[in-house]
């Protein structure tokens, strides 16, 4: 099986859905001639040509809002937004349109759709080439929200979403595009939208994450287990709608939670975690649920490494909430 | 009217034949009865909403010729992208009065399921892409729908309504920008009714007028009469042409005047005069029309009398109806959140129906 990193499987996830179907383009911008900045879309241009490869304007409503149109009228457009941090001049248009289209059309007009955008830090980016925006899409409805973390999730998470009849925002851990590398199927698989997956089976604590956080987290259950911790890592993968049945299972074996995710801690989805384990598996905790994460700070340039959860934070909060 | 504003029949009813489409009676008394359907539709949702049996509406009248006339211009399969303020293109188009009111009241009966605040009409069979109130989303969408249409080598064309505050919106510039890019068969419509809510257009343009904007696209701009159908027809009509013949979008600055309030909740006298108001009051797009007909010997009293009649009576016809639909469902404020509905979601419908017994 050929072992490819993150975006060679998206290139891959793109290159095989727009060979079979017609009806996908890509915009963006410098995704064309460029191949995109970081490459996703490598050799597209020249195999589909620029009437499926669009080099847009320099413009993030634009792209997004052409997009939708493309969308309504039949078409499964798959939109890059270069960073995450530019998609805030698109925000709108997803929050009021996308995101609305079909309940406000009463299912009659629907916006099949994907927006991919590199997230997160870990690359020496800043403030503005570093944010973990998901909360503010997780929060809105009509949305679906997915964050891979391998190379055989990103192809296989891709696939689904670019099949998905609703908008998926497809947000891509770029400190992951070259840093992992995977065995990726060739040809058509689909990893399920709305299904967390289990890497580590545990039994004293559970961990959930998503993203470039769950290499973090996988380093840290190690270093646990050598100290005699058993830690069952969770990578949720979709970020909306959440799999409550897979972190509900898992506390009940655990009674123990620690969420681990480089977004901001205020109303992070790690708030949200927490919430519904108060709500359904309550009775099942023995410790505190707590939370490693970004801190409340914008995204900060020279102290990243300060920023962000890494493999000692995490695994002294185990250790931490196993000893409760 | 100032040079380059086109005009085909003036205030008097007196017209210039080289300019006349000439279309044939029948077609002249659909776009008149049209005009008075929408008059008429208007006046009495306002009436509704005084005697607060309705929370909120916008009227369209004295715009009634820019969006009639324009909508008129295209074909059933080209896609339409209404602002708000067009109902008379809703009802030429197809959409049943009755459908209308159904949507103002949001009850069981309206396709959007009772979801939408006023005036966001549009229906799928009829190539109408429901608005959002804000202000100038649709334009992108327009441009984006027609992108995908030459994409697929359909032939249609896409007409994007709005105003002339609209044209200040960021969305205004994404679209044009587009459309001259990529050669979209789109044609944006700005409906200058000389406010947004009470902003007059001088505070929306540096420039001289609205349609000189389209120079720096790169694409045709004109001026219209807005108050003037055949004017209107005639100038959409040339536009769509041009789309539909690959040669691009074009900008069309419909002048026309809001004469009633920008809703329900407004009150415009804190913001223009009363004379300002009766000098557009003369310059009445359906009266406009109907002396053309006159004129032509096309149109008499006895006419005029049975359509405002008929008009009345279809709409009091369509208020009774809607107002006896029940309310949407609690199930169906729930559905199309997403094709299927998430574990999250039926957890809170179940959560809303408990609360709902009680209540």
């Amino acid at each position: 099986m050929p072992v490819l990193t993150v975006v060679q499987a998206i290139n891959k996830a793109l290159s095989e859905e727009m060979s079979k179907d017609e009806s996908i383009v890509l915009l963006g911008e410098d995704i064309g001639v460029n191949g995109g900045v970081f490459r996703a879309t490598e050799g597209l241009y020249q195999t589909f040509g620029s009437n499926r490869v669009i080099d847009t304007p320099l413009t993030e409503s634009g792209i997004i809002g052409i997009a939708m149109g493309m969308s309504l009228y039949g078409l499964k457009p798959v939109a890059e937004i270069q960073f995450l941090d530019f998609i805030y001049p698109a925000f709108d248009l997803i929050v009021n349109e996308l995101a609305k289209f079909r309940y406000r059309t009463g299912g009659h007009y629907t916006a099949h759709m994907v927006i991919r955008a590199p997230c997160g830090g870990g690359i020496k980016g800043g403030m503005y080439h570093s944010q973990s925006s998901e909360t503010y899409f997780i929060h809105t409805a009509g949305l679906k929200v997915v964050m891979p973390s391998s190379s055989y999730d990103a192809k296989g998470l891709l696939i689904a979403a670019i099949r998905d009849d609703d908008p998926v925002i497809f947000l891509e851990p770029k400190r992951l595009y070259r840093s992992i590398k995977g065995e990726v199927p060739e040809g058509d698989y689909a990893v399920q939208l709305g299904r967390a997956s289990v890497l580590t089976e545990g039994e004293d604590v559970s961990l959930f994450t998503y993203g470039a956080m769950v290499h973090v987290a996988l380093e840290a259950a190690k270093k646990a287990g050598e100290k005699g911790i058993s830690v069952e890592v969770v990578d949720l993968r979709t970020l909306s709608p959440l799999d409550f049945d897979a972190m509900v299972t898992s506390v009940k074996k655990t009674g123990r939670v620690v969420i681990v995710h480089e977004a901001p801690r205020t109303l992070g989805l790690g708030a949200e975690i927490s919430a519904i384990i108060s709500e359904k598996a309550f009775l099942h905790l023995e410790a505190p649920i707590a939370r490693v994460t970004g801190y409340d700070t914008p995204y900060h340039y020279s102290l990243e490494e300060v920023y962000l959860p890494n493999v000692e934070k995490v695994l002294k909060t185990v250790e931490k909430t196993a000893s409760f | 009217m100032s040079s380059g504003v086109l005009q085909v029949v003036n205030q008097e009813g007196k017209f210039d034949p080289k300019l006349d489409p000439d279309l044939p009676q029948s077609e002249l008394h659909k776009l008149y009865r049209t005009m008075i359907y929408t008059r008429v539709f208007d006046n009495r949702m306002i009436a509704l909403q005084r005697q607060g049996r309705m929370s909120f509406y916008a009227p369209c009248v004295g715009e009634e010729a820019a969006h009639v006339g324009s909508a008129y211009a295209l074909k059933p399969e080209d896609w339409l992208f209404p602002q708000y303020r067009e109902q008379g293109a809703m009802i030429l188009r197809g959409i049943p009065l009755e459908q209308l009111v159904s949507s103002l009241f949001g009850n069981r009966n309206d396709v959007c399921k009772g979801r939408n605040f006023a005036n966001a009409w549009g229906d799928r069979s009829l190539n109408i892409v429901n608005s959002s109130a804000p202000v100038g989303t649709q334009i992108p969408l327009a441009v984006g729908a027609a992108m995908a249409a030459k994409y697929k080598g359909d032939k249609i064309v896409t007409l994007a309504y709005f105003g002339d505050g609209s044209t200040s919106s960021g969305y205004f510039h994404v679209g044009l920008t587009f459309a001259s890019v990529f050669k979209a068969p789109t044609i944006f419509f700005c409906k200058n009714n000389q406010y947004a809510v009470s902003v007059p257009t001088q505070r929306q343009l540096g420039s001289e007028n609205i349609a000189v904007k389209a120079a720096g696209y790169g694409m045709e701009g004109v001026q219209v009469d807005g108050n003037d159908i055949l004017a209107v027809y005639r100038v959409t009509k040339d536009a769509v042409e041009r789309a539909r013949n690959g040669e691009g979008p074009t900008l069309i600055e419909a002048i026309t005047y809001r004469i009633g309030p920008h809703s329900t909740s407004d009150d415009p006298s804190r913001y223009r005069s009363q004379e300002e108001v009766e000098s557009w009051k003369r310059k009445d797009p359906i009266k406009r029309l109907r002396l053309y007909l006159e004129n032509r010997g096309l149109w008499g009293e006895k006419e005029e009398a049975d359509l405002w009649k008929e008009a009345e009576d279809m709409v009091s016809e369509a208020v009774r109806k809607a107002e006896a639909a029940p309310l949407p469902t609690v199930e169906s404020m729930f559905e199309d959140v997403y094709k299927e509905m998430s574990t999250a979601l039926k957890e809170q419908l179940q959560d809303a129906l408990t609360f709902h017994e009680w209540g």
